[in-house]
């Protein structure tokens, strides 16, 4: 048994963009044009790219490891290299140990079946035996806190509902390496923190997890070290504070948008009616002007914009559907600008404007910026978190405390047990750091 | 070769309540939502064994002889199990098309998808199998040796259609118009095939037939059934050997365009 779970040497994935055949219909006449003309073989290779290219790294028993990096970065192919979906074109990989992917909860579940036999179906798909899942159904269910609806076809449940029920049966496969793709983005916060929880359980009894994410907040919360990957190559692995510095310093100087197909966000202006401004006194109002560009036809777009703090935790998001109450279209070869206008009541630190071009009936993200543009508010008051809540206080006069009861200690601490998990104490570290 | 061989049973065994489950999933969904529940299983056998009396009937009125009990015999034994290769390969060729959110999203021994359906198939096959024998205990058929040719011969059809299964099930993954090429062959097989006929009706040409590696199989479970004359040892070897070997090349090719699932789904 050896000190390393996972392994990966100068792994290359390649990968075919454009037409491939996948008729034969297509395929046979092709071919004779091939055979016939000798292969343009040059041509092949024009349509070839690396989705993953050279990537090395070692993670060891019972680590977190993060992998963070923009969409299309390679972490999905990463992960399903090591998860034995697809092989790598060349390159070496090793994993010790039973390994379980996380990479889309629910990914078994069959429309028509009741939870409780997608519980098993989804089971034996991550790998369990049916004696396991018997075992632990009881526990799973409790999970995912959806014991009313146990017996209801899934096909009734929530999207929600839905989640929850396939993350609760992978959370309890017990594997020594656990893969997870961007699975906290589902349910609700109180659920999102049972994941955490649990993800925290798996990791200190012993498993090595591997977790792909956005959200940096998780990231830096729960792993050891990062991998940051960038257009398939892998930029640098570090500690989680180091190699998310290192993310979100490349992302502002540069974002890679593929400007021949889609719509896209080309620029935004934050600014009020003087011109564009990056300081602020909390409370200001502020503009902000989505420039957004369509190289074909889209229908139902939406543009949304958000804001993140100085630890890119989302604290704030707005879309142009929710406000107007309508979505628009777009004509290949147009461009729009979407005016927002905010009033900045926020804390005095650092934060950032993210843009998406969202259409909300087919969850279809178009393009997405994550560090658009950077904002600075200060304040005249040390106010500590991301709101600004305009605090004041008054301290009254001393006077004599009422005599000691045996009840009051109890009253003073309940607090006390909630505290390993509570979010203003970290928030207020970070800030107080950057 | 061996080597691996052994590893992709030694898979298969370690991830067998993943096979049970699958085979399971397609039972219960099929009967699920039906009303008929259970009488599916007997639908499909009992229209095919109706077809083919009549046209049983066509020939004997043609040739001004009676229909026989032996025509009824051979007609339900032929066209019941060509009923369950049929769906088998049919179901079999679309199974990973129809899981392509499991094959792109988690890793599993794939050809479990393939092998699962043609389970499930067989578990009407086995229904409906009961059915053909209460008709043939009802008419008494007498009971003769040659009826122990009958499990094997079986045994042959169902490694026949796994094979054919297994592959056109990744064929189908690559190239999408697989499924309709299936479903023309298929509609139109049962005339290259001997289930309401035999081959000794093409006189000289029935060795042509026989090529079909289901013909004498099915030409064995019909003589089988009413104590006639086996159709040829050597015939009967040929299916034989075509079903194993056909299994054998089926695994390999699938498990050697296994990793190039994931991209083309």
């Amino acid at each position: 048994m050896t000190d390393v779970a996972l392994e990966m040497h100068q792994v290359y994935k390649k990968f075919k963009r454009g037409e491939i055949y996948d008729s034969l219909r297509d395929l046979i006449p092709a071919a004779t044009r091939r055979i016939l003309r000798r292969a343009p073989s040059a041509e092949l290779e024009a349509r070839e790219f690396w989705a993953v290219k050279d990537v090395s790294f070692q993670v060891r028993r019972g680590e977190a490891f993060g992998v963070i990096g923009s969409n299309g970065a390679g972490k999905s192919t990463m992960l399903k290299l090591l998860s034995g979906i697809m092989k790598p074109t060349k390159g070496r990989l090793a994993v010790h140990g039973r390994l379980s992917a996380l990479i889309e909860v629910g990914a078994g579940f069959h429309m028509d079946l009741t939870g409780r036999e997608n519980v098993f179906l989804n089971g034996t798909i991550m790998g369990m035996t049916r004696r396991e899942i018997a075992s632990r159904f009881d526990q799973i269910v409790a999970f995912s806190g959806l014991e009313e609806f146990i017996d209801t076809p899934v096909k009734r449940y929530s999207s929600g509902m839905f989640a929850r029920l396939g993350f609760s049966v992978a959370a309890h496969v017990d594997p020594d390496i656990l893969i997870v793709d961007e699975v906290l983005s589902v349910g609700d916060f109180v659920f999102q923190q049972r994941c955490m929880e649990r993800m925290n359980a798996v990791i200190r009894g012993g498993a090595t997890v591997i977790f792909v994410s956005h959200n940096l907040h998780a990231v830096a919360e729960l792993c050891d070290r990062v991998l940051l990957m960038e257009r398939g190559e892998a930029i640098s692995v570090g500690t989680a504070e180091e190699v998310i510095r290192t993310y979100l310093s490349r992302m502002e100087a540069r974002r890679v948008i593929d400007q021949s197909t889609g719509v896209y966000v080309t620029h935004i202006d934050v600014g009020d009616d003087s011109g564009p401004r990056a300081h602020y006194t909390a409370g200001e109002r502020v503009r902000v002007d989505v420039h957004v560009t369509s190289r074909g036809s889209y229908d139902r777009l939406a543009v949304v914009l958000g804001l993140k703090d100085s630890s890119m935790y989302n604290i704030f998001n707005v879309s142009s559907e929710s406000l107007t109450g309508t979505s628009f279209s777009m004509a290949p070869n147009q461009a729009v600008t979407c005016t927002f206008e905010l009033a900045l009541h926020l804390a005095p630190g650092r934060y950032q404007f993210c843009t998406w071009v969202y259409r909300y009936d087919s969850e279809t993200l178009y393009d997405h910026w994550e560090s658009a543009s950077t904002v600075f508010v200060s304040h005249e008051t040390d106010v500590r978190g991301v709101a600004n809540l305009y605090p004041a206080v008054r301290i009254g006069p001393m006077r004599a405390a009422p005599p000691l009861t045996a009840e009051m200690p109890e009253k003073v601490l309940p607090a006390a047990t909630a505290s390993g998990t509570n979010k203003p104490p970290d928030t207020t570290r970070h800030r107080a750091g950057g | 070769m061996a080597g691996s061989f052994a590893g992709w049973l030694a898979e298969l065994i370690q991830r067998r309540d993943l096979l049970y489950m699958m085979t399971w999933r397609e039972i219960r969904v099929k009967y699920k939502q039906s009303v008929m529940g259970f009488l599916w299983a007997i639908l499909m056998p009992i229209v095919i064994v109706s077809a083919g009396l009549m046209l049983r009937f066509a020939y004997t009125s043609l040739s001004g002889t009676a229909l026989k009990r032996d025509d009824l015999v051979m007609v339900t034994v032929k066209a019941v199990p060509w009923a369950f290769f049929v769906s088998s390969v049919r179901f079999a060729s679309n199974s990973l098309i129809q899981n392509t959110n499991l094959v792109t999203k988690i890793y599993m021994p794939r050809e479990i998808f393939p092998i699962a359906s043609v389970l499930s198939q067989l578990m009407d096959f086995a229904i409906a199998s009961v059915v053909v024998l209460v008709v043939l205990v009802v008419v008494r058929v007498p009971v003769n040796l040659g009826q122990l040719w009958i499990p094997p011969l079986l045994l042959a059809l169902v490694l026949l259609t796994g094979a054919l299964g297994i592959f056109l099930s990744a064929a189908a993954l690559f190239f999408r118009d697989v499924k309709y090429l299936v479903e023309v062959v298929l509609t139109f097989a049962i005339f290259f095939t001997p289930v309401f006929y035999e081959v000794s009706l093409f006189g000289r040409w029935s060795n042509i037939l026989l090529l079909n590696p289901i013909a004498p199989l099915l030409e064995g479970l019909g003589a089988a059934a009413t104590g006639r004359p086996m159709p040829g040892l050597g015939w009967v070897g040929y299916s034989a050997v075509v079903a194993v070997g056909g299994l054998l090349a089926s695994l390999a090719f699938f498990k050697k365009v296994e990793p190039y699932f994931a991209e083309s789904a």
